[in-house]
Formats: structure tokens, C-alpha cells, sequence
């Protein structure tokens, strides 16, 4: 890092940090949170006060080293205070996600044999009360807001104001006590657990240390040249890895300031008034944003929608050139359109998703549409990718300013090793590694190998430039008969990025070629079918027009024309496909709830189709049982067309587009 | 009839048996004495008594045209009753003014949101708090001096009362673009910006889904719980009446047919007949 002086190598826990912090740039605001329609603020000496209060409150109700306390509730400054006050004790804040459910939430508390809670409110200490009856060993519940408590008659509930006096007490009559718990911290002592939502069984308790959460922070820092006077806005759950990263352990590396909504409804307002600099989300947050503008602008006045229409074309002609600083690509006049377009259309639409200063955003965690990704970078906000997982800190891959690219996640970072497996598992060692699993040595050895690889679970490769790029999850992956990797989920993604497809499920696995089959949107179909006057019955019909089949080739063909360009994936590009007579439904088991493809029942379910796609046939007959809504069963019967698509000759070194 | 399922969970485990003592209910502080009401030849009410209690939630219920809003309407002076007396604590009015009932502690709301559409939520909060404001209007034209101390401690108050109702995200959006539920709710917000004594609701759970009932469930009863407002409501939802009020009167055709608790009200042979239908 780049703090001149060299009090890093002292602070090599969270509450040392924290106590740099206050006596390196104790004036300087630690952390800001909205409350009665003002901004307040605690400066890092403050917030220090507050922590050694806290600390040593939960001391006065016999809070010991190496004990757990779980916080639940939204982001507020207590509630990490909460955390550091743990940490200072040498105990193990345990963040819950504040929208589980209280049988979720037991099974946490009782593996992680939590005593001490710190929460945000009512709601929260509702939840914990009902556990309470089947987990007795939750001795003390600490509340932030005290609205609605006030009659509860429960001597285990305590205010956080009532937490710190008993802390200052404390603190008056053992004054070396304090420190002297900060002094006995290691910086290979368990920081904190988070606990893994599991799609599959119980969650799992990740064990962090200090060292592994504090090296993954500068390593961040450093890639990025985060400082002390950047601003980020906490509102993703803190029980989440890429929350506990971002606004708490970077920013006690760093010593930025983390700013806290006044609610979750509010973020699109305080991210307009705080104007933060750096900015991390999934996916999903992006394109809710992106909905927003869309929605708002069609409301527009008409001379304002063609300004904006006029002016996204050229973002989206030069925008990301321009970005990644490629001007010499970028004609004069592009230039000059693209500069009167900034004043315009994209400084203000910056401004008004809360933009206007961002330096760096974030988002992974899931694919990303390429028309999604492109817009932000086009109207200026520098949208990068980043790839890890909560057992790496989140610090695997990350991609550098100006060297984006769509469909890969970046180089390995500094100080990160990557493998790639036989069977073409991505395998990391970073210095964000976990220590463990809690009390789960099983699945520890299960994810780290005996020479201390993580194992991902994700299958990727390395590109031409060195950029990892993911394809699917492991176990999905397979061959096709030549050798080439069959990635169907890359496939599949791909696919659904047009808005026409709705569904895909790609076969190719042990034969020869790729193949798939495509649902495609009925809203979206639908609509471009009236515009050119077919007149349809419904999806059946709809599907097997050739009309529909010629807008699905297309789409395949750039699928095609795309795989094409990657040298490992090339051979698996769509030789044939079909339309389904029927959308995938998880009432018939073809989709999860979640909405994900059960590729093995569904080509169980249509071996006949599946056959036909691989024997060359030009169309299939089948008949199939579907379940109604009401549960009656009845039966579907139609004739499938199946079309080839056109492949495009993998290009080995081709220069990256 | 709608005995529906409760459309609000019960109050917290805590909430049961601290209820009724926490919230001290004390002396009669409303009470109105044989009035009658006609319009023409109609009668809207007829030698209707009953009194409210401090700090209680007093439900008035009925059918449609049994006269409940008109009772309101009577008790914040929008009407003046031919017959009868009201008595607001322990002073005695033959009529009540609407200006004089707001300076002596009774705010209300109204059937048909009665808000300022294209102000901000913000503005519509603050004019509810236009009795508190001590400077003349030229300062408060001028924003100068005294007048921008007192802007700020208003602007304060409202802001816990934003807090309190929830309210944060639409802070500075007009109240005509808000959805009706939330609509709603700054009318209870304006209405407690008075920091009135008495609170009138007149249906403010009406035209609501069984959620955006339940949150205003649980602010009402907050309201009388963190404030010890005094609460006087009329509802139709009769899950509601019975699980938040603590005292029931009973309205048909302009005479009160009941009065006591849910309970009591349930069972009285003349107010299942009128309202609730034959019980099954």
C-alpha cells in the first residue's frame, strides 16, 4: 500500500486499522448515514470511540475471546461498529442476511453457537425472540432502533445506547482492558464467517482471518488505486461477501468513507446525493437502473426522446473506445458528436443514476448482457468486470482500466495463481483464501486440494491475451467426440442475450456436434409478429412458423459467427436446432423454480426430438403429456421443424475485437 | 359476512400483555351527549351518546348511510348539530368550529384523500404543522431571522414523522404521482404533523390490499402507542375493528344500536342483525 510511514505492518488486524485510522486522519469522515432526511457523520476518531464503547460493553455482559455474534439488519453504522467492537474483543461477527426467515436464520445461529446478537430493529428482534424459544443459548439481543420495543418485556433485549454506557463503565473502571484486548489480536485469528447461501444442503460457515481479508483488500486497493478520499454507498447485505469487502474491510485498508441509505427504497436518492466514486453491483441492480431510465424516457417529450436516441447511437458507436482511451480509432467527428453528446444527453443521465463521480464499478457474480455492459461503458461509467467467490475474498480475477472485455473476467491478479484442471475447473490460490470451512472439515478438504488449491466448481480457459474467461459450471462442462469443450450453459447464455429467445437448452455432450433447442419469448416474438401482420393462434403455432425460424437462425448464426472466434470453444458451435412446440415450464419439471434448465430431464423427456436433431431428420412428430394449471394432465401433440445453421470456420488468431 | 381471517398479525408476543397497561388508558375526554342531525327532512343522526377515551382506539362501525362520517363531521365541527352537546376536554360546545377543533387538539382524515396533489409529500407534511408556527406570514414569506429557526425545528418534527410512517423514498415526490395506499398514509402523516390529541380516521384502510391494510394496521396502532394519540376510527374492515379498537359503537339509520367492547359487539343480537349478518 502506499501509506507512507509504514504503520502497515503494525496494523495487521481490523481494529488496529481502525486505530491508524483514527490517529493517522482522525477529522476525516469514517462514515456517513442518512437519518431524519440528514446526512450525519462520524469522523474516524469518533467512530473509534464508538467501537471501544460497544467493545467493551459486550466485555461488561461477558462477552470472551474466540465467542461469535451474529448481526442482522440493513447497512447502519452500528451495526458495523458491531463488527469491529467483535473483532477488538477477539470474537467472530457473524453477518445474517437480514431477509431470511427465522428457521433459516436458527440453523446459523446454532452452528455458529451464537450468544450475542446485534440488530437493526423490530422486525429483526421479532425474529430472534421466536428463535429464542428453540435456541436458548441466544443470551443477549442488542437493538439499534428502538421504535415499537418499548414494551417488551424481555430482560434479554438491550439498546446499542444502553450496550455503550455499560461499555463506558467498563471502560472507567478496567482502563487498560481495551487495548490490551487489541494488543492479544493475531492477524491469523478468524475476522469473521460468512456463511454461503448453499444451493445444495446447509450453508457452510466461511472462516476468514485478518491477514486473508486485509490482503485481499490491498491487493483491490492497489489494482485500482483506491484512497482515502474515495466515497462508496453500502446497501448490498452485509452478510454478503462483496458488501463485507467493500464497505468494510477495503474501506478500514483504505480509509474511505462508507455511506449508509436512509433505507433500502431510498438508494436511488442518497446514490444521487452522495455521488460515490467507486461502485459495485450484480447484474441485476444494473439493469433495474437501466429499466428505469428506459421507462422514464419514453415518457419524454418528443424533442428530448430524439435527442436521446440520436445521441446513444453515438455512444454506442464510439463510447467504449473513447472509455478504454482507443481514440486514435475514433473519428474527428465522433469525437466532436460524442463531446456535445457528454454535455448533453450522458453527463446528465450520469448525474441522474448517481454517477457523475464514479472513478471504478463493479459487477460479477453472474453474466452480463453485453447490451447492458456496453451502455453504461458507452455513456462513461468505467463498468469492469471481476471474478471470485466468497471462499477467495473475491480476489481472483479483476479487469484493468482500459483492457475490458465482454465475455471475460480479466487477468488473475497480483499475487493470485490459477490452474486449470483436467476436466477444465478453474483452481485458484490467492491471498484471499478462507481458512476453513466452520467445524466442516469434510467440505474443506472437498474444496481445497491437499497442495491448497481452491476448487472453484466454475470451468474456464485462459484467452489469447491471458484473461480467464468462464465458461460454466464444472460439472456441467463436457466433450464433444473430437475433444472440443461443450460448455452448454456459455452456450445457452448466449443464446438468451436476444431478446427473442427466451429458453435454450444446448446437446452436444459424447457426439459429434452442437446442438439445441430454442423457446423462444412470446412477448417479445409476439410483438415483432404483429408489426409484420402474422397472425398466430398461440406459442405452438407461433413457433414453427418459418418466419420465426428465420429470425431464430439469425440469431444462432451470431452465436455461431461469435464461438467462431474462440479456439477452445469453436468446434461447438450450433450445426442444428430447433424451435420447441412448448415453452419449458417448471410445473412440468423442465425448469427449476429459479428458472434454470434441467438439461438431463428435459432430453430424457424429448429423446425423440434430441434423436432427430442428431440423425439429420428435417422434422419429428411428437406427442407429449403437459400439465395444466388447475393439475389436470392432457396431451400435445406436433410436428417439429428442425433447420441447420450455418458455422463459420474457427478463426485461430484472430486479434481481439 | 366478512368475519374475514385477520388481516394483521397479531401484535408482538411482548405486545399482548403490556397492551392495555402501557398505553394507560385515562378520563373521558370526548364525549357527546344526545346529538341529533338532519338535513331537511333526513335524519343523519339521531340522540346519538357515547364518549372516547384518553389514549384509547374508539372504532365507530355500521352500513353504509348509518351516519358514521357525519359523527365525525360533527365532532370537528364541519357540521353543527341540531340537538345535543359535545364535551372536549372538560369544556362544553353546542357547536364546534373546524378552526377551533384543530387549535384544541383534533386533526383528521378524510374519506376521499384530502392532500395538496402537486405538492411534494414534504409540503403537504409541513402545512399540517402550519398551527405550530409562530411567525406572521411576511416572515415566512421572507424565510428570515426566527421564521428560518422555526422552519428548520418543523421541518424536524415532519421528518420524524417521514421516519415514522416510512415514507423516506417519496420524501420529495408530489403526492399526486404517490399509489393511493401511500397516499393515504401522508394523510395520516399530515394529520399527525398537528400532534393532535384526537385523531379522526374516516376509512383509512378503505380501497386497500390486505398488505398495504396491514402496514396501516400497525401504524395506527403504533400512532396511539408512541404518541398516546387518542384514536376515534371509522372502518368497514370489521378484522381490523376487532383485532386494533378497544371500544366499538355501533351505528344503523343515524342511531347507535352498540357500544362496548369487540367482543360485546360480536354477540349483541341487534348489531349482528344490522351488520354482521346471521353468524354461521
Amino acid at each position: 500500500m502506499s501509506q507512507p510511514g509504514g504503520t502497515d505492518a503494525v496494523a495487521d488486524t481490523f481494529p488496529r486499522l481502525l486505530q491508524h485510522h483514527a490517529a493517522v486522519r482522525g477529522d476525516r469522515t469514517a462514515i456517513r448515514e442518512k437519518d431524519l432526511g440528514i446526512w450525519l457523520s462520524w469522523t474516524w476518531r469518533e467512530v473509534a470511540d464508538e467501537v471501544r464503547a460497544a467493545a467493551c460493553g459486550l466485555a461488561a455482559l461477558g462477552f470472551k475471546r474466540g465467542m461469535t455474534l451474529a448481526v442482522v439488519g440493513d447497512n447502519r453504522p452500528r451495526l458495523y461498529w458491531s463488527m469491529a467492537a467483535t473483532q477488538a474483543l477477539g470474537g467472530i461477527p457473524v453477518p445474517l442476511y437480514q431477509d431470511a426467515i427465522a428457521q433459516e436464520m436458527l440453523f446459523v445461529l446454532e452452528n455458529a453457537e451464537v450468544e450475542f446478537a446485534v440488530v437493526e430493529d423490530q422486525e429483526q428482534v421479532d425474529k430472534l425472540l421466536e428463535i429464542r424459544a428453540k435456541y436458548p443459548r441466544l443470551k443477549h439481543i442488542i437493538y439499534d432502533d428502538a421504535r415499537g420495543l418499548r414494551n417488551y418485556p424481555n430482560p434479554e433485549l438491550l439498546s446499542f445506547d444502553r450496550l455503550q454506557e455499560l461499555g463506558r463503565e467498563h471502560d472507567r473502571a478496567h482502563p487498560g482492558f481495551y487495548q490490551g484486548e487489541i494488543d492479544r489480536g493475531q492477524h491469523d485469528d478468524t475476522a469473521v464467517m460468512l456463511y454461503t447461501s448453499g444451493t445444495t444442503g446447509n450453508p457452510k460457515g466461511v472462516c476468514h482471518t485478518h491477514s486473508s481479508l486485509i490482503a485481499a483488500a490491498r491487493g483491490d486497493i492497489a489494482f485500482d488505486g483506491f484512497t482515502a478520499q474515495d466515497e462508496v454507498l453500502s446497501y448490498l447485505p452485509m452478510a454478503w461477501v462483496g458488501d463485507h469487502l467493500f464497505s468494510y474491510a477495503q474501506a478500514l485498508v483504505a480509509g474511505f468513507c462508507v455511506n449508509c441509505p436512509e433505507s433500502s427504497e431510498t438508494v436511488p436518492i442518497d446514490l444521487r446525493e452522495i455521488g460515490p466514486t467507486y461502485y459495485f453491483a450484480p447484474p441485476r441492480v444494473f439493469e433495474n437502473l437501466l429499466t428505469t431510465v428506459m421507462i422514464r424516457m419514453e415518457d419524454a417529450a418528443r424533442f428530448k426522446q430524439r435527442l436521446f436516441h440520436y445521441f446513444m447511437a453515438v455512444a454506442k458507436r464510439c463510447g467504449a473506445k473513447i472509455m478504454d482511451g482507443r481514440t486514435a480509432e475514433v473519428s474527428l467527428g465522433d469525437r466532436l458528436q460524442y463531446f456535445i453528446g457528454d454535455l448533453l444527453v450522458y453527463g446528465p443521465l450520469r448525474n441522474v443514476l448517481g454517477m457523475s463521480r464514479i472513478r471504478v464499478a463493479y459487477t460479477g457474480g453472474a453474466a452480463i448482457g453485453p447490451d447492458l455492459f456496453d451502455f453504461y461503458r458507452s455513456i462513461g461509467v468505467n463498468l469492469k468486470q471481476l471474478y471470485g467467490q466468497t471462499e477467495t475474498g473475491v480476489y481472483v480475477c479483476k479487469q484493468p482500466n482500459g483492457k475490458v472485455k465482454l465475455d471475460t473476467v480479466g487477468p488473475p491478479l497480483p499475487g493470485v495463481e490459477i490452474r486449470i484442471a483436467d476436466n477444465g475447473e478453474v483452481q485458484v490460490k490467492s491471498p484471499g483464501m478462507l481458512k476453513e470451512y466452520y467445524k466442516r472439515p469434510d467440505a474443506t478438504a472437498e474444496s481445497i486440494t491437499p497442495d491448497g488449491w481452491f476448487m472453484t466448481g466454475d470451468a474456464g480457459f485462459f484467452d489469447r491475451d491471458g484473461d480467464l474467461k468462464i465458461i460454466d459450471r464444472a460439472k456441467d462442462v463436457g466433450k464433444l467426440k473430437d475433444g472440443t469443450l461443450f460448455a452448454p450453459q456459455y452456450i445457452e447464455n448466449k443464446l438468451k442475450f436476444f431478446p427473442h429467445i427466451k429458453e435454450a437448452v444446448a446437446f452436444g455432450h459424447d457426439r459429434e456436434m452442437c446442438t439445441a433447442f430454442i423457446n423462444v419469448d412470446l412477448g417479445s416474438v409476439g410483438n415483432w409478429a404483429e408489426r409484420r401482420g402474422i397472425a398466430y393462434s398461440g406459442y405452438t403455432d407461433l413457433a414453427q412458423r418459418d418466419a420465426v425460424y428465420d429470425l431464430v437462425q439469425e440469431c444462432v448464426e451470431k452465436v455461431n459467427r461469435d464461438l467462431a472466434t474462440d479456439a477452445q470453444l469453436g468446434n461447438s458451435q450450433i450445426r442444428r436446432f430447433l424451435v420447441l412446440h412448448k415453452e419449458l415450464d417448471a410445473d412440468d419439471g423442465e425448469l427449476t423454480r429459479t428458472r434454470k434448465v434441467r438439461r438431463g430431464f428435459i432430453a430424457e423427456r424429448y429423446a425423440q426430438l434430441v434423436n432427430a436433431l442428431f440423425a439429420g431428420d428435417t422434422h419429428c412428430e411428437i406427442e407429449g403429456q403437459i400439465k395444466f394449471e388447475d393439475g389436470r394432465t392432457g396431451t400435445i401433440r406436433a410436428d417439429v421443424k428442425i433447420r441447420d445453421a450455418k458455422t463459420f470456420p474457427v478463426v485461430e488468431a484472430r486479434k481481439a475485437a | 359476512m366478512s368475519a374475514s381471517p385477520h388481516p394483521n398479525p397479531p401484535p408482538p408476543a411482548a405486545g399482548e400483555g403490556a397492551h392495555n397497561g402501557a398505553r394507560r388508558i385515562g378520563d373521558v375526554l370526548l364525549s357527546v351527549e344526545n346529538i341529533s342531525l338532519a338535513f331537511g327532512g333526513v335524519k343523519a343522526l339521531t340522540d346519538i351518546s357515547f364518549d372516547v377515551r384518553e389514549h384509547e382506539i374508539r372504532a365507530i362501525i355500521g352500513p353504509n348511510g348509518a351516519g358514521k362520517s357525519s359523527m365525525l363531521n360533527c365532532i370537528n365541527g364541519v357540521y353543527t348539530p341540531q340537538q345535543g352537546r359535545i364535551r372536549f376536554d372538560g369544556q362544553t360546545f353546542t357547536s364546534m368550529a373546524p378552526h377551533k377543533a384543530a387549535t384544541m387538539g383534533i386533526a383528521r382524515t378524510f374519506q376521499n384523500i384530502a392532500l395538496f396533489k402537486g405538492m411534494s409529500v414534504l409540503d403537504n407534511l409541513m402545512t399540517g404543522r402550519n398551527l405550530k408556527m409562530r411567525s406572521n406570514l411576511l416572515a415566512q414569506a421572507f424565510y428570515v431571522g426566527p421564521n428560518r429557526r422555526e422552519e428548520l425545528e418543523q421541518r424536524e418534527k415532519v421528518e420524524h414523522i417521514i421516519d415514522f410512517l416510512q415514507i423516506e423514498s417519496v420524501r420529495k415526490t408530489p403526492v399526486g404521482r404517490l399509489p393511493y395506499g401511500v397516499q393515504k398514509r401522508v394523510e395520516l402523516g399530515r394529520a399527525l404533523a398537528a400532534e393532535p390529541r384526537l385523531l379522526l380516521l374516516d376509512e383509512p384502510m378503505a380501497g386497500m390490499n390486505i398488505e398495504e391494510k396491514q402496514d396501516m394496521c400497525r401504524f395506527v396502532l403504533d400512532v396511539n402507542d408512541e404518541f398516546g394519540t387518542t384514536i376515534v376510527l371509522i372502518e368497514h374492515d370489521m378484522g381490523v375493528v376487532m383485532d386494533i379498537s378497544d371500544r366499538v359503537v355501533v351505528l344503523d339509520y343515524g342511531k347507535k344500536i352498540g357500544d362496548g367492547t369487540p367482543d360485546d359487539v360480536r354477540n349483541n343480537k341487534a348489531v349482528i342483525d344490522a351488520y354482521l349478518g346471521v353468524s354461521h
